[in-house]
């Protein structure tokens, strides 16, 4: 009911308010491409052994810190020439690539091999306890407080607007070097992946994997390392979302994980989970939604939601998790299969 | 062996040294005894002068929010991760129908007889059990670890809601005072409730503890108890027997949610605050850890597994951190000596709950039907089942039963 009538609301402020709305649809695709990053992840794991990998986000929230580390320890400022920032910036991103897939491999290989036989519950309860394993970690790290990244971006680019500087349009919009780098990063990522996953051979038994174990074994796929490409995959591209929310939120705590990480979740169910494009597709859904809902609706005609804010972001989005789950269990593109009972 | 006959007294004194104990009428005899020691508590503290009567307040409403989990995950074996909603929601019914911040209370809403501690209590109850159906309903045709992810979701936006719908609720100021239970007197003993009165108010909290402990046993041994654990332990099975499958896990839900009802309204009494940031996902996962480490189906595990976290939590840290420090200072080790083990909290619930799951699933004191249930390796017909996967499957695993 109430998601009709923001539905309704946001219609008409687009037929309204043009200029802003696009601006906020484009934070919202840079916002969906870092959720879809972290989205494949849990859709990945879910896919092959239907763990909800809980410790994702913590994982994702280990790459950021991983990456703010790199960054400083090659001392770059943003003097440098930019060939060198750029070289500082992909060391920073494949460090933490590295980094995360290594923890997600770890934790699989420490806990969740073990408890593949067990009741349901004890993986998903100690994924938990690995989450917060992982954020006390970070606060010995780093300490508690949010850190802001070392300075990698020169500071004119921030207010840069690409519309007006590269093509010379006259208007409003805005799209900052940021998001298109965001965008830019995650379309290469997004192909690598869909190529692995659909042309390789490794590819095909985490496939097979995904679909029948046994039969899997049978046919002589080493189930166990392909379980754990999964998770050292899905790492990896949560590492590479790490990297890239650091500099495009300008900062990292140890509670980043859980937030992003839920909003993440609910993105992949919204997809259906267990498919990939399901997962960048919601993905880009929860991001335009967490976009309009932070600072388009408030400014729609008439003032009837000039309460509403930032701080029912959570609420929207948990509520369009609920609501996939009771309506649509199995998501945009997953296939509707039948409980037993 | 989890599908033989669940009452039969021979499998019960298989279990393990604590349930053999608890078997028959020296349970009774036991917990008897238990309750005495425990409401002994208040005179030790002041003979001694431990000074730590507050902290056993809070440490026994989590022992009553630990074993309303226990009737969802134990019993009925649906994971909740968002119990600290149905808190929330009992805390915040004491909280608006008798502080004089509330909303309903400044419009008018609430009649007279309504604005006090004992019917607000018994309210708080109804309503958050009310919640529990409402939430449940929808949401429990799903799958276990849907249903957790659902219900974490509901955790998540109570306590934004209440944080944000500043009108109603007075948003980050929270609610102060509330109502608390008015003086009465028992054999001449007089019963105070303010503030300085820590004694009465465990007593109180203790009384209702006790009490929920005999409803819940009682719920556990009826028929509705037995349909949650057949639900639990096989869902197809207790569908083919007649078992109405929602019906049974919407009643955990909502006796679950029931006893967070009156763990929140007492609580909030007890602390005379509401509060949002009392509410967050570290609550939910604190009960959680005390039920799954104490043993997941036990009453009496769980309430022991939510007195061993909750005096960790709540007392242990607080009494290692000086000499903690100390040492720090004497070895010159600046962690250790500015190291406050009270927030370590997030690695020591994380361990507890990787650790148990890892070691010992069943948790520290299970029930003997849970036991069988998280170890089917064990089991006579599942050990010929998964022998023939094992065989091909996992060779650098070792082979459960022996090569036919």
């Amino acid at each position: 009911m109430l998601l009709v009538l923001l539905a309704i609301g946001l219609i008409y402020g687009a037929y309204d308010r043009p200029e802003l709305f696009a601006q906020y649809i484009i934070i919202g695709v840079a916002n969906g491409a870092l959720i879809a990053l972290i989205a494949l992840g849990y859709t990945l794991v879910y896919g092959i052994v239907e763990l909800i990998n809980f410790a994702h986000g913590e994982v994702f929230m280990m790459g950021a810190y991983f990456a703010l580390t790199v960054v400083a320890t090659t001392g770059v400022t943003t003097e440098k020439g930019w060939l060198i920032l750029a070289a500082a910036a992909i060391l920073a991103l494949l460090g933490s690539m590295v980094f995360s897939s290594a923890i997600n491999w770890g934790i699989d290989r420490v806990a969740y091999r073990r408890l593949r036989h067990a009741p349901r519950l004890a993986p998903l309860i100690c994924a938990i306890g690995f989450s917060f394993i992982l954020q006390q970690m970070a606060v010995y790290w780093k300490g508690g407080n949010p850190l802001s990244p070392p300075a990698l971006i020169p500071s004119e680019y921030r207010a840069y607007n690409i519309l007006q500087e590269w093509f010379g349009l006259e208007t409003r919009i805005r799209i900052r070097p940021l998001d298109l780098a965001v965008v830019l990063i995650t379309i290469p990522l997004l192909i690598l992946l869909q190529w692995f996953i659909q042309r390789t051979r490794t590819g095909k038994a985490m496939r097979a994997t995904a679909q029948d174990r046994d039969a899997a074994a049978l046919m002589g796929i080493d189930v166990n390392r392909a379980i754990s490409i999964a998770f050292i995959v899905g790492g990896a591209l949560a590492g590479a979302a790490g990297m890239i929310a650091v500099y495009y939120i300008n900062s990292a705590r140890p509670g980043m994980g859980f937030r992003y990480g839920l909003y993440a979740f609910t993105a992949a169910v919204v997809g259906g989970i267990g498919n990939l494009n399901g997962a960048v597709i919601g993905g880009f859904i929860i991001g335009i939604a967490w976009s309009l809902s932070d600072g388009f609706l408030k400014t729609y005609p008439g003032g009837h939601f000039s309460w509403w804010g930032a701080q029912w972001t959570p609420a929207l989005i948990f509520g369009l998790l609920v609501v996939t789950m009771v309506f649509r269990p199995s998501g945009i593109l997953g296939e509707t299969t039948a409980e037993k009972v | 062996m989890a599908s033989s006959m669940p009452t039969a007294p021979g499998e019960l004194a298989s279990g393990s040294i604590l349930q053999r104990i608890m078997s028959g009428r020296q349970e009774n005899l036991l917990l008897c005894l238990a309750i005495s020691v425990f409401a002994l508590y208040p005179l030790v503290d002041e003979l001694f002068d431990i000074g730590r009567l507050g902290s056993m307040g809070s440490i026994m409403i989590y022992v009553l929010l630990a074993m309303g989990l226990n009737i969802v995950v134990g019993y009925a074996g649906l994971l909740d991760l968002g119990y600290a909603a149905f808190f929330a929601i009992g805390a915040y019914t004491m909280g608006l129908l008798t502080s004089p911040k509330s909303f309903f209370i400044k419009e008018g809403y609430v009649p007279e007889w309504l604005q006090h501690f004992w019917p607000a209590l018994a309210v708080s109850w109804v309503v958050a059990a009310i919640f529990g159906v409402l939430l449940g309903a929808p949401t429990l045709r799903l799958r276990g670890d849907y249903l957790a992810i659902v219900t974490l979701g509901f955790g998540e936006i109570v306590p934004n809601f209440f944080l944000n719908a500043e009108k109603i609720t007075n948003g980050t100021l929270g609610l102060n005072p509330v109502g608390k239970p008015s003086t009465f007197t028992i054999f001449g003993h007089k019963f105070a409730f303010a503030p300085t009165d820590q004694d009465n108010w465990y007593w109180l909290i203790l009384a209702i503890c006790v009490l929920s402990l005999f409803m819940i046993r009682r719920f556990y041994n009826s028929r509705l108890g037995r349909t949650w654990q057949a639900v639990r332990e096989d869902e197809i099975a207790a569908a083919s027997m007649g078992v109405n499958l929602v019906r049974t896990k919407l009643w955990a839900f909502a006796l679950g949610a029931s006893f967070a009802g009156f763990a929140g309204s007492l609580s909030a009494a007890y602390f005379q605050y509401v509060h949002p940031a009392n509410f967050e996902f570290i609550v939910s996962i604190t009960i959680l850890s005390m039920v799954v480490l104490g043993g997941i189906g036990n009453i009496y595990g769980v309430i022991a597994g939510a007195l061993l976290i909750g005096f960790f939590d709540r007392i242990l840290t607080e009494e290692l951190t000086p000499p903690l420090n100390s040492l720090g200072d004497a070895l010159s080790i600046d962690f250790l000596a500015n190291h406050n083990l009270t927030q370590d909290k997030f690695l020591i619930f994380g361990l507890a709950l990787v650790l148990t799951m890892l070691l010992r699933p069943e948790g520290l004191f299970p029930s003997a039907r849970r036991k069988a249930e998280f170890h089917p390796e064990e089991d006579k017909i599942s050990e010929h089942e998964q022998q023939q996967m094992y065989d091909i499957r996992e060779m650098d695993e070792p082979a459960v039963g022996e090569r036919a």
